[in-house]
């Protein structure tokens, strides 16, 4: 405690470098797997082999990735860019599946009476669909806000600064206290980023509430 | 013989299924228990082979309390058919039927051989045995789940609605065969449903259920439809919408036809002997 | 493209696989890491998660967990470790073990959760007892959600084994901050390279696995 209280603020700048992050390339990953998991949805016979091969990208292993990312995008390996992308990557390698399932899952019937009632497409996407897919999406969104501020720590064993330079640090001059608050944050900045999302998921999806009360009635 | 003796159901929650229910099931004899759904019916059945325990109360086989059996020990000395037939989608059909045999300590191949011999029972193409569940229409399955529980010759059956979910030529037919089965089986069987018609069909003695297992009516079919006890059952078995109220009326070129309540018309009158009877004449109408 | 170039180079030499130093040792470390782990937490973490499915007890307290335990950031972990029992292959065995017992959990509750429950009830009404319910129902027909969770731990291990070397352990990640620290770019990359393609062989066996079940019926 007395560790964290003196270095409380380096904690909080490394907490700032962490969410600068994580955050971009969980908004990343959220917003590019919905329309390619909208896509890979229809896509019949081809779904399946998309989807796998999406998720096989998250079992590349994230600090080789670190490493091997920057020969094909043209960053240094310590650029914060670099990161990004290599943890939108996995973002998207989780968040592509949940956003198929999710509009697998909002029924074909709906979709149709949309139609019918004389939405054009686009619209029946805006209002209907995604809507209905909210809170599956909300589900793999929060997967990936949890996986991806956990692994942003690894890049700290490249220089890059983020929570995991708590890590690299106490690890090299042998203070627990250190580590301990290293662990500490990072799960704390998931649970606050989780509760935040689901709060933004509860304004943006009123009728969620009343439907689970009734469910739970 | 089967005997409820004053069994009570009360679940953690505070609702009662079933409240100081009392039967005699003579052995060898079907027995229908016939009630709306959330009438404690199935939970009746289950407490039989100790899938439910009673709060209070006993049920007893042949005098012998089933509580002092142990439940998995019970459970494969009582056949058991349910709606969905609840077979193993992983496993062959006749490896499904093999269950309880293979179980008990009988080889493999005894069982199969056994299994092959019930489905000749049940009607089912041999050529069916290697089959998945998964690959049969829904009333072969049924025919499966009859088999399986047959399948180490028990002397009690229970069925819970095991023709509800097919449609209803293929109930008709599964109806005759398990009265022809029970001709030749003799089992003592507890068949639960909410179908009079299938009640009727197959009971010697059905019980009426109100909710919370309370018994309205206890008889054979013919007491249900000739002396309803009260309103309840009698609207219950159809005698007040007009459904069994039939009128005959004089056919167009002789017999008589049969008409309900409505003047729908539901079958016609031959005599003992197949024949058409005379046509009594107008006048005498 | 040049750096890419001699990364492979790298791997392909000979002399880069050979000795007690060399890729062939590392790979085979690293392998051996994630089998020990995946025994290890598989053997403490698969009755667990099966008990849990089969009896729904604890089942509120395992969905807390394993999801806050997704939150755990492996590095932390894994330095912990190493401080507080020293260098070497325990404290990134008890690493990888806490970061794949929850995976292997919900893996395995999961699983038998898919089951049809009306399979089971007949199964329990026939006289399966509960233990022949589990191990002749439960298990196989909820046997892809179960070897999925053990796929997520696996790739976790096989993942975090790489900065096992960190701690001062073996495996492919020794390589890879050799080539960090001197920066020898065709060494650090070339061994990048490696890990990948061992993870995604390894998962790429449990793709083949899996499809392999998907052809009996009726499995989840």
């Amino acid at each position: 405690m007395d560790w964290a209280l003196a270095n409380l603020p380096r904690i909080l700048s490394l907490t700032v470098d962490h969410l600068l992050l994580s955050l971009p390339a969980v908004a990343a990953a959220f917003l590019l797997a919905l329309p390619l998991g909208r896509v890979a949805d229809r896509l019949g016979r081809l779904r399946e082999p998309l989807l796998g091969s999406a998720g096989l990208l998250y079992a590349i292993p994230s600090l080789p990735l670190f490493i091997v990312l920057p020969i094909l995008i043209g960053t240094g390996v310590r650029d914060a860019l670099n990161v990004i992308v290599a943890l939108t990557l996995f973002g998207l390698a989780l968040m592509v599946r949940s956003a198929a399932d999710a509009f697998g899952a909002v029924s074909q019937d709906v979709r149709l009476a949309a139609v019918a009632v004389g939405q054009s497409r686009w619209g029946a996407f805006l209002t209907v669909e995604l809507p209905l897919a909210g809170p599956a999406l909300l589900a793999g969104l929060r997967v990936v806000s949890v996986s991806t501020i956990s692994l942003v720590s690894v890049s700290a064993v490249l220089g890059v600064a983020s929570l995991g330079s708590l890590f690299t640090d106490g690890f090299q001059r042998g203070i627990v206290p250190s580590i301990a608050a290293g662990i500490i944050m990072t799960v704390l900045l998931a649970v606050v980023v989780d509760l935040l999302l689901v709060g933004l998921g509860r304004l943006a999806m009123p009728w969620q509430r009343t439907q689970a009360r009734r469910a739970g009635s | 013989m089967i005997e409820f003796d004053h069994v009570t159901k009360t679940y953690p929650d505070g609702t009662t299924a079933v409240r100081d229910f009392s039967l005699t099931v003579p052995s060898h004899t079907t027995t229908v228990l016939l009630g709306s759904s959330g009438c404690g019916k199935t939970t009746l059945l289950r407490m039989v082979n100790r899938m439910v325990e009673p709060t209070s109360g006993e049920v007893r086989i042949d005098g012998e309390t089933v509580s002092s059996r142990p439940p998995v020990q019970l459970r494969r000395s009582i056949g058991y058919v349910m709606q969905h037939s609840g077979l193993m989608p992983h496993r062959r059909v006749v490896d499904n039927i093999a269950t309880v045999p293979r179980l008990n300590g009988v080889s493999r191949g005894a069982a199969q051989e056994r299994a092959r011999d019930l489905m000749e029972l049940v009607d089912l193409a041999p050529e069916l045995a290697r089959r998945y569940p998964a690959q049969l229409s829904g009333g072969q399955q049924q025919r499966v789940g009859v088999a399986r529980a047959l399948a180490d010759d028990p002397n009690i059956l229970l069925m819970d609605e095991p023709f509800g979910a097919v449609d209803p030529l293929v109930r008709v037919e599964l109806q005759s065969q398990l009265r022809r089965l029970q001709v030749q089986l003799r089992k003592t069987i507890i068949f639960v449903t909410h179908d009079i018609d299938e009640a009727l069909a197959l009971g010697d003695q059905i019980v009426v259920l109100r909710s919370g297992g309370e018994v309205a009516q206890i008889g054979t079919p013919r007491e249900l439809v000739e002396e309803p006890a009260d309103a309840f059952v009698s609207r219950f078995l159809g005698l007040q919408d007009g459904r069994r109220r039939l009128h005959a009326s004089p056919r167009v070129g002789g017999g008589w036809t049969v008409v309900d309540d409505t003047g729908r018309p539901v079958g016609l009158i031959e005599g003992e002997d197949g024949t058409e009877p005379a046509a009594p004449s107008p006048e005498g109408c | 493209m040049t750096h890419l170039m001699e990364a492979l180079q790298w791997v392909l030499s000979a002399e880069s696989w050979a000795g007690p130093g060399g890729l062939g040792v590392r790979t085979a470390e690293h392998l051996w890491y994630t089998l020990l782990a995946l025994v290890l937490s598989t053997a403490i973490a698969l009755p667990a998660g099966l008990v849990i499915g089969h009896t729904g007890r604890g089942r509120a307290l395992a969905v807390l967990s394993t999801g806050a335990a997704r939150a755990l950031p492996t590095l932390g972990i894994i330095t912990l470790a190493g401080l507080a029992v020293g260098i070497g292959l325990k404290a990134p065995m008890i690493a990888f073990v806490v970061l794949a017992v929850p995976s292997i959990i919900a893996g395995a509750y999961s699983g038998v959760e898919a089951v049809d429950r009306r399979v089971v009830d007949a199964a329990r009404a026939q006289g399966l007892s509960p233990w022949q319910v589990l191990v002749t129902v439960e298990v196989p027909l909820g046997l892809r959600l179960i070897l999925g969770g053990v796929r997520l731990a696996t790739l976790q291990v096989i993942a975090t084994a790489t900065l096992a070397a960190y701690v001062g352990a073996g495996g492919l990640g020794r390589p890879l901050f050799l080539g960090l620290r001197n920066h020898d770019y065709a060494m650090m990359l070339g061994a990048s390279l490696v890990v990948i393609a061992v993870a995604i062989l390894v998962d790429a066996l449990f793709i083949a696995a899996l499809r392999i079940l998907r052809r009996i019926p009726g499995i989840h």
